[in-house]
């Protein structure tokens, strides 16, 4: 099963290289990490995409729970959740026509293209994982020439 | 304004005040480049120095220590070799959580990060096996990582933690105040006892017909010995242990089969292959303890109390789980037991059994016919050796062979390295043992491969007065390597034969201490009366049969079931 983990961790220098080198020693699976201090900055909050079987999910929260620099753990349920990452598509335009069907794209995913020089495009997109990926099908036969994601960020509502 | 309780000092001082405040008397260690500084203030403080000739020792004497004092040991190493010389003894701490404070000398602050002469970035290194590390980089730090370092150290599932702290951070002075208490959010060592689950658990103990105890090593941390008892004395359940629980309960007790495992009792493997409820207190189901996790726990109903909440489910499926101390909960569960006026017949069909099985075991069981076989000098040191000594072990066949044939009677007297298995453990925390308990004998069983690894702890044991007894038994060899290569490698010998060197007597006494061979039962028993009456170590090189194995044996990736016996 996939999870997202929600960790509020103290913020202290070396708090990333401990989280990650818990998954590596441990054997866990890190699919996505993404880190960022929080309103009150003596905490970050870290997410974490994982995927294991219950079992193994379970062990990967109490033993996040049992380091001393991390507050809280929670799994989010992503039905209550808003969880979104963010991707930045580098394209070239070889055919005018290319920059219409690509707007038209974007625009049906709510993707903002940024114009840049000697018809390189960037096109940058807040979404799902799976709405990504179901994006970067579609626009791979235009020729992606660079690409960047920063992994799943989230909040559980209730 | 100036707070009245802060005064200007340097972080060594600082360092040292606040392990004073601790209640520290003595440090292991070594000095070097990096930690110059606050040996200078050592010097200066009422702190003993027991000074190490290898840093490895210094940490295993700080286990020792800690283990048999349940206060954490401090051991001083300097930057680069000097810390990374300490890591295979933190880690050893980890893998049996011991309580242990380790203080490292590190570069100047502004030099870290720069490949500096001895340095390592130790913080890092050591992230995996210890239960928290600090760096401090300001003097103004140190009393507060001292305090939440020691808190951390000994509450919950106790374990090492680690302070490196830079030269110019020991050298340079600031206005130091002293934390009354500490707070750390992260950080929820004890739990309330948990009462539902615990009349779960009375309710499942009761209504099964094939019931056992499984005492683990937390059941020595948190000396709930007299719980544990009561608690089998009046269920008349059976106990078993693992091989870190040995010595929760007194091995000549009529409920007790010993511990069970790779090298358990027979006995106690065969009754645990035939349970249908166990009640497991502070262990981690280790595989050397149960053979395969699958198996183990096939048509077994588990009663899972631990300190540790992850430990929970990692290796076994519980069907009820009890989180919290150990003794809080088993008191708890006694106090319940008790208002139920609950009392089971000493006659009952499968305490019958148990003890028909443990019987046959105890009389039919193969054992070396030699005079000098490893049970006939083990049972000979019992029967010497008064009951509150302590002991602890190296690593290797002798260690298996104490499991087996060394009935632990006095509660909480034996003490070895379980779970990292690391060679050369024995002999340094035989002499943190004795610092914490001088009022008592203090003896390491070993073998001559681990001994080899440590001996020159000889030095420290004769130079800073502190007597302990080495009981050597002998075999020239690296003994379960060679058992190995006997049993699975058809006798492919390699890397095992130690031929006989060094001379042991000879090595002692070129330390100062007293070497003794014993080559029969006799000569054994007046060498360990000589041992105990002398105030310096004594080392007594026991050679035995090389070719003898440990038996009973579950191999590796097998389950308790198939269990090798002596043919």
């Amino acid at each position: 099963m996939w999870a997202i983990l929600s960790i509020r961790v103290e913020n202290r220098p070396g708090i990333l290289f401990k989280v990650s080198n818990l998954f590596r020693a441990r054997n866990f699976n890190i699919d996505s990490l993404t880190v960022g201090v929080m309103e009150d900055p003596s905490f970050a909050k870290m997410t974490i995409t994982t995927v294991g079987d219950e079992k193994q999910i379970a062990q990967i929260v109490k033993q996040l729970d049992k380091m001393i620099d991390t507050i809280e753990v929670k799994i989010l349920d992503e039905k209550k959740s808003v969880y979104k990452e963010l991707v930045l598509f580098k394209i070239k335009l070889s055919k005018t026509s290319d920059s219409t069907e690509i707007n038209k794209l974007a625009n049906t995913y709510g993707a903002k293209i940024h114009d840049e020089q000697n018809d390189l495009i960037i096109i940058e997109l807040t979404s799902t994982p799976d709405q990504i990926s179901a994006f970067e099908e579609l626009i791979k036969p235009f020729g992606i020439l660079d690409s960047a994601r920063t992994g799943v960020t989230a909040l559980q509502g209730s | 304004m100036m707070n009245e309780k802060m005064e200007i000092m340097n972080g060594g001082k600082a360092l040292m005040k606040a392990l004073e405040k601790e209640g520290v008397k003595q440090v292991f260690g070594l000095p070097g480049g990096a930690n110059l500084p606050m040996y200078d203030e050592l010097y200066k403080s009422n702190i003993r120095h027991i000074l190490v000739r290898h840093e490895q020792s210094a940490a295993h004497m700080a286990d020792g220590f800690g283990r048999v004092s349940r206060k954490p040991g401090v051991c001083f190493a300097t930057s680069g070799p000097g810390s990374t010389n300490l890591l295979t003894g933190i880690a050893t701490a980890q893998a049996d959580s011991a309580p242990m404070v380790a203080v490292t000398g590190q570069v100047p602050v502004k030099m870290i990060g720069r490949d500096a002469f001895q340095e390592s970035d130790i913080i890092g290194m050591s992230n995996p096996c210890v239960k928290y590390a600090f760096q401090p980089r300001t003097p103004e730090e140190i009393p507060e990582i001292v305090k939440k370092g020691f808190y951390i150290a000994e509450t919950g599932r106790p374990g090492p933690v680690l302070l490196d702290i830079p030269k110019d951070v020991q050298q340079n002075e600031a206005e130091i105040t002293f934390p009354e208490e500490v707070k750390m959010p992260g950080y929820h060592p004890w739990t309330d006892v948990d009462i539902t689950n615990i009349e779960r658990a009375i309710d499942l103990l009761l209504s099964s017909e094939k019931p056992i105890i499984l005492a683990g090593g937390g059941t020595i941390i948190s000396s709930a010995f007299a719980e544990l008892q009561s608690i089998a004395e009046m269920l008349m359940i059976p106990v078993v242990t693992t091989f870190k629980g040995k010595g929760s309960f007194p091995e000549n007790h009529p409920l007790s089969l010993g511990p069970i495992g790779m090298h358990g009792h027979a006995e106690a493997n065969k009754i645990m292959t035939e349970v249908d409820c166990v009640l497991a207190i502070g262990t981690r189901f280790s595989d050397r303890s149960v053979g395969t996790f699958e198996e183990f726990e096939r048509n077994l109903k588990i009663i899972h109390m631990d300190v540790d909440p992850a430990e929970i489910g990692k290796n076994q499926t519980t069907q009820v789980a009890i989180v919290g101390d150990v003794k809080a909960s088993l008191r708890v569960m006694l106090k319940m037991l008790v208002k139920k006026a609950f009392k089971k017949s000493e006659d009952n069909k499968w305490l019958k059994h148990v003890n028909e099985v443990k019987d046959y075991w105890r009389e039919n069981l193969k054992l070396h016919p030699g005079e000098m076989s490893a049970a006939k000098i083990l049972r000979k040191l019992r029967e010497v050796l008064p009951k509150e000594s302590i002991v602890t072990t190296e690593v290797g066949q002798h260690q298996m062979w104490a499991s087996l044939f060394f009935d632990v009677i006095h509660p909480g007297t034996f003490f070895s390295s379980t779970g990292l298995g690391t060679m050369g453990w024995g002999f340094p925390a035989s002499i943190g043992a004795k610092v914490a308990r001088p009022d008592v004998p203090v003896l390491d069983i070993a073998g001559e491969g681990s001994f080899n690894m440590t001996e020159n702890s000889l030095a420290t044991s004769v130079l800073d007065n502190i007597p302990v007894i080495v009981f050597l038994v002998n075999n020239f060899s690296l003994g379960m390597v060679a058992q190995w290569q006997r049993t699975f490698y058809e006798k492919r010998m390699i890397g095992i034969d130690l031929k006989n060197c060094p001379d042991y007597v000879k090595l002692a006494e070129s330390y100062g201490a007293q070497g003794i061979r014993a080559q029969s039962l006799d000569e054994l028993e007046k060498a360990i009366k000589t041992g105990l009456s002398s105030d310096v170590t004594t080392v007594i090189d026991i050679p035995i049969d090389p070719e003898e194995d440990v038996l009973p044996f579950v191999a590796p990736g097998t389950s308790l079931k198939e269990m090798i016996l002596p043919s």
